[in-house]
């Protein structure tokens, strides 16, 4: 190699570095917090490597956080709010397919463009009337408004790029469009049904400010349980860190899972809640 | 799974047996049009209603027409949360541009490890807003935070962070260029996927620099896709929320007030209901305004 090929292959991965090391420090250093005593962690100059690496930060974040409760809470809410949007998402995205209902679509860009704090005083207004404040009730309900435009969006553009032929062919045989849907359409969408289902889910987990507002004490999430942990104890680093990364964790590890995919769906709309 | 029967070739039907059963697919959004409705169009409709009136959590409301409107025109704390605002915005738009444009051009080429290491690259993008923020916390902490420890290595004094008024802002969109900048590189990198190889062949021929082939060969073949990206960022950075309620919650005193946390105040803090909606109808304005000078910018510079 001539040395100035060696010369740009070097600046070359120089860029790579500088480009991806600020991903890589934070997690690391999420980790690092985690995984070390509150004299380390706050020691200056920093200590970078936890040595001995203690766990003991997240023990005393189950015991005494009560974040087994808010994690289920969290597992309740983005989980149901994903069911309920693909089970009334994903026959609309067929439906916008099939009609060629576009309106719909740009109404569902308008709402991704809504502040969401303006869903929230008149969903809280509401649930005050009804005495649904404070409920999981109310905190699913209210996730729709991120789940159903993500579920919608990306099953229409699924549906639009499965051929039709099939389906007429089903419906010649004598299938109603119902029948149509469900045993030709449906499988072969599979693909497209597990992308939406993990942004949604990724995206109604990340979601703070709904939670913030609507939760009590016993039915707040994830994030706003972790939040919450700062607010009281505002020095302990070390299980706050810990806390950091039992919300994050699972949207990291999905993320991983269909990365490829995440591609696609972030990039075709970007419907993102919130 | 139903088993078919072989597909028969069949003449193309009429137009209005088309659209008859075009008519029995609406159906299938029906569901969703209802779910839409309650709890989204209707909180829009409910929040126009609640601007007109004067209320607090609990009294009740009575009607004063436009006064929250004019009110907010002379409220001072309002219009310096809008111009903070703007001056975030700008910042969160334009250096992850510029950043994930840079990115975008190294992820394009072929490298050992490149799958891993975009896969890395992607991961702060889907990161919890809140995990994150707090993580930042702890990091612009001014006496035992990483980042002055790191900027004393290269022998940079200590900074405020967002302790500092005037610093604060840039501090906080250093989070969110640390966080969005993949969204940007995806979106660049998908309008390079596509990049025919041609013209790049020729212009080496003719003695074109990397630089030249990148300015007048890559930039305006991807300026759609980088637009596309910039208005996202747009809506996405005028709405910011999660990240400065978690590490200023708008403080040191208001310098780091954005329309959101302004808004947020008015109405979970002070019960302002009336108030906030009306900043709820202003700033919906302000990003479908934003959104569509964009677009139709968008338009013009492809047709001339």
């Amino acid at each position: 190699m001539s040395p100035k090929r060696v010369v740009r292959r070097i600046g070359f991965w120089f860029s790579v570095f500088v480009i991806v090391s600020p991903a890589v420090f934070v997690f690391l250093w999420m980790l690092s917090l985690s995984l070390k005593n509150e004299i380390d962690n706050i020691a200056y100059p920093p200590v970078f490597i936890p040595d001995p690496p203690t766990f003991a930060n997240f023990v005393s974040v189950f015991q005494q956080n009560n974040i087994g409760r808010y994690l289920w809470n969290s597992i309740v809410v983005s989980g149901g709010a994903t069911l309920i949007a693909l089970l009334i998402g994903i026959p609309a995205g067929y439906g916008i397919a099939r009609t060629g209902a576009h309106r719909f679509t740009v109404l569902i860009l308008i709402a991704r463009m809504t502040p969401a704090l303006s869903y929230l005083i008149p969903l809280f207004a509401v649930f005050q009337f009804l005495r649904l404040n404070n409920t999981l009730t109310a905190l699913v309900i209210t996730h729709l408004v991120i789940t159903v435009p993500i579920v919608v969006y990306i099953m229409a553009g699924h549906f639009e790029t499965l051929p039709r032929e099939l389906e007429e062919a089903a419906q010649i045989d004598g299938a109603g469009a119902w029948t149509a849907f469900r045993y030709v359409a449906l499988p072969l969408a599979r693909p497209g049904i597990v992308v939406g289902f993990i942004l949604s889910f990724i995206f109604s987990w990340n979601n703070f400010v709904f939670g913030a507002v609507l939760s009590g004490r016993e039915t707040r999430t994830l994030p706003v349980a972790v939040y919450n942990v700062l607010t009281f104890e505002q020095l302990a680093w070390g299980p706050l860190a810990a806390a950091a990364i039992i919300v994050t964790l699972p949207v990291l590890l999905l993320t991983i899972f269909i990365q490829k995919e995440i591609v696609t769906g972030m990039t075709a709309g970007s419907v993102k809640g919130g | 799974m139903a088993t078919l029967a072989a597909p028969v070739p069949v003449a193309p039907p009429r137009a209005s047996v088309v659209t008859r059963r075009r008519r029995r697919f609406y159906w299938f959004i029906v569901p969703a049009l209802l779910v839409v409705g309650a709890v989204i169009i209707f909180p829009w409709l409910f929040t126009l209603w609640m601007s007109a009136f004067e209320w607090k959590i609990g009294d009740t409301p009575h009607f004063v027409g436009l006064d929250n409107y004019t009110g907010l025109f002379t409220n001072r704390r309002f219009l310096e949360a809008v111009v903070r605002t703007f001056y975030f915005t700008v910042l969160a738009v334009v250096a992850p541009l510029i950043l994930g444009t840079i990115a975008a051009l190294i992820f394009h080429r072929e490298f050992r490890f490149r799958g891993l290491l975009r896969g890395v690259f992607i991961l702060p993008m889907m990161a919890t807003p809140v995990a994150v923020a707090l993580v930042w916390t702890m990091m612009f902490h001014p006496q035992q935070g990483v980042l002055n420890y790191l900027l004393s290595l290269v022998g940079i004094p200590p900074s405020q962070w967002v302790y500092s008024p005037t610093l604060v802002i840039p501090s906080l969109v250093l989070v969110e260029v640390w966080h969005w900048t993949p969204l940007v590189m995806l979106i660049v990198l998908g309008g390079m996927a596509a990049l025919p190889t041609e013209p790049y062949e020729s212009a080496r021929l003719d003695g074109a620099t990397e630089w030249q082939l990148f300015r007048y060969i890559t930039l305006p073949l991807v300026a759609p896709f980088l637009f596309v990206a910039g208005v996202i960022r747009t809506i996405d950075a005028l709405k910011t929320f999660d990240t400065i309620y978690v590490i200023t919650s708008g403080g040191p005193g208001t310098a780091s007030e954005t329309i959101n946390l302004y808004l947020y105040l008015q109405a979970f803090a002070f019960y302002n209901i009336g108030n906030a909606s009306a900043v709820v109808v202003i700033f919906f304005t302000i990003v479908l305004a934003l959104a569509l000078v964009l677009l139709w910018l968008r338009q013009r510079t492809q047709w001339t």
